[in-house]
């Protein structure tokens, strides 16, 4: 069974040690919630198991290998949901989710599962311009469920979503993890996932030097 | 990996498209700081002819360098730019694509606009192949180059303006050997060697590039 794994994490932003000494474990159909202060890294925690930077100590490993040893490998079983939602509007909702499904293997029947998935068939031929906030977001949302992936990486998923979608998000999550998926999702709302593990970064917060 | 870069570049053409003005622009700067010339020393014919292949160079990178911010700057900060890290497609891939989209929508009509300030500043006869070929073999240079340029200032403030004083020494061998193919042709001596500098200074670019540029955006992206 694969296991994705973290010890000893330590994060410097500039000057400053965010966190220290970290260490996280998820395994299949795991769901673990990153809690902590503004400013306690959850972001920069989500961007070192996403491989997009690396820690200033210890490492990251699936099934025991080190990410970086394997950068193409993590990729391809990773979807990261970041602050921001990669929409471009100059396309259509279907033009912009399209290119990023047949980016990730998932093609246009990925494509149309991810429009199902967050309600945004009626939207599909719309300019990505004239979305509102909380659609983009779900836009953003849909790429999880336009191919399969191992590993999902969310930031605040559920800023700027009515309950509708919440209600959607905690669905994709919950039947991504009765694939035997994995879940790291960073919040400061309790969004309501059953049998999730918290992490607080606050227990490893670096106390502020004078 | 292929397939990939194939998604990547239509997206690309197809962005590039939807906003046709930007592309626009950067060919009505290159045919107004050209038009400059004839107001600015007079329009003497003999004057222009000679000047003629210096000016259209010199002009072409300076609005070639109106383009190079659109490459990756919008994508880094709307997010697709670490979506596209996160991709099967390599960074150094990714540059490639977003290079030859560059050389297509900006590079390809400064080539076609050139002949015709050509025959405003009365280029001589001979000079025009010379023009275009050294304009075709130099431009992939000016893409690559731009792109390392552009991954190297990105979420710098003022990037513009660094990036224009990146570029710029770097690109001044294209410069002399791209006017020198033209005067040469004018003056009735062989091209083929400063054509060849020119595509030997592309495929230079060609292999560092990508490489140079991929390991920019990586930086900008970890920060």
């Amino acid at each position: 069974m694969a296991r994705f794994g973290g010890d000893g994490l330590e994060c410097a932003r500039g000057e400053r040690l965010v966190f220290a000494g970290l260490g996280f474990d998820v395994g299949p159909g795991d769901a673990l919630l990153l809690e902590g202060r503004n400013g306690s890294g959850k972001t920069s925690l989500l961007r070192l198991m996403a491989g997009l930077a690396r820690p200033a100590a210890g490492r990251i490993a699936w099934d025991g290998a080190d990410i970086g040893d394997d950068a193409e490998g993590h990729r391809a079983r990773t979807r990261y949901i970041g602050h921001l939602d990669a929409v471009k509007p100059q396309l259509s909702v279907i033009e912009n989710l399209s290119f990023w499904a047949a980016l990730h293997g998932g093609g246009a029947a990925g494509a149309q599962a991810g429009l199902t998935a967050f309600g945004l068939d009626t939207l599909a031929r719309a300019p990505a311009r004239y979305l509102s906030a909380g659609q983009r977001r779900r836009l953003a949302l849909a790429r999880l469920a336009a191919a399969p992936a191992a590993l999902w990486l969310m930031d605040e998923p559920t800023i700027a979503l009515d309950r509708a979608s919440i209600a959607a998000l905690i669905a994709a999550i919950a039947a991504h993890r009765a694939t035997g998926g994995m879940a790291v999702i960073a919040t400061n709302v309790d969004i309501g996932l059953d049998g999730a593990r918290l992490l607080s970064l606050e227990d490893f917060a670096v106390a502020d030097g004078p | 990996m292929i397939a990939a870069l194939g998604l990547i570049l239509r997206r690309e053409l197809r962005l590039a498209l939807r906003q046709a003005g930007e592309s626009a622009t950067v060919v009505l700067f290159f045919i107004l700081a050209a038009l400059l010339f004839p107001l600015g020393v007079g329009p003497s014919p003999a004057t222009l002819a000679r000047i003629a292949p210096g000016v259209l160079w010199a002009t072409a990178l300076l609005a070639a360098m109106l383009s190079f911010e659109r490459l990756f700057q919008p994508d880094f900060e709307d997010g697709s730019l670490e979506q596209l890290a996160l991709s099967p497609a390599p960074l150094e891939g990714l540059v490639l694509a977003k290079a030859l989209a560059h050389w297509l929508t900006a590079a390809a009509p400064l080539i076609v606009a050139a002949p015709v300030l050509g025959v405003m500043l009365n280029l001589p006869a001979e000079g025009f192949v010379p023009l275009i070929a050294g304009m075709a073999l130099g431009t992939p240079a000016i893409s690559l180059i731009g792109a390392v340029g552009a991954a190297l200032t990105l979420g710098a403030r003022r990037g513009g303006v660094l990036l224009a004083l990146l570029v710029i020494p770097l690109v001044i061998p294209v410069l002399i050997f791209g006017a020198a193919a033209v005067e040469a042709a004018i003056g009735g001596f062989p091209v083929r060697a400063h054509l060849t500098a020119l595509g030997g200074i592309s495929l230079g670019a060609l292999v560092l590039g990508p490489w140079a540029a991929g390991a920019a955006l990586r930086q900008a992206l970890a920060e």
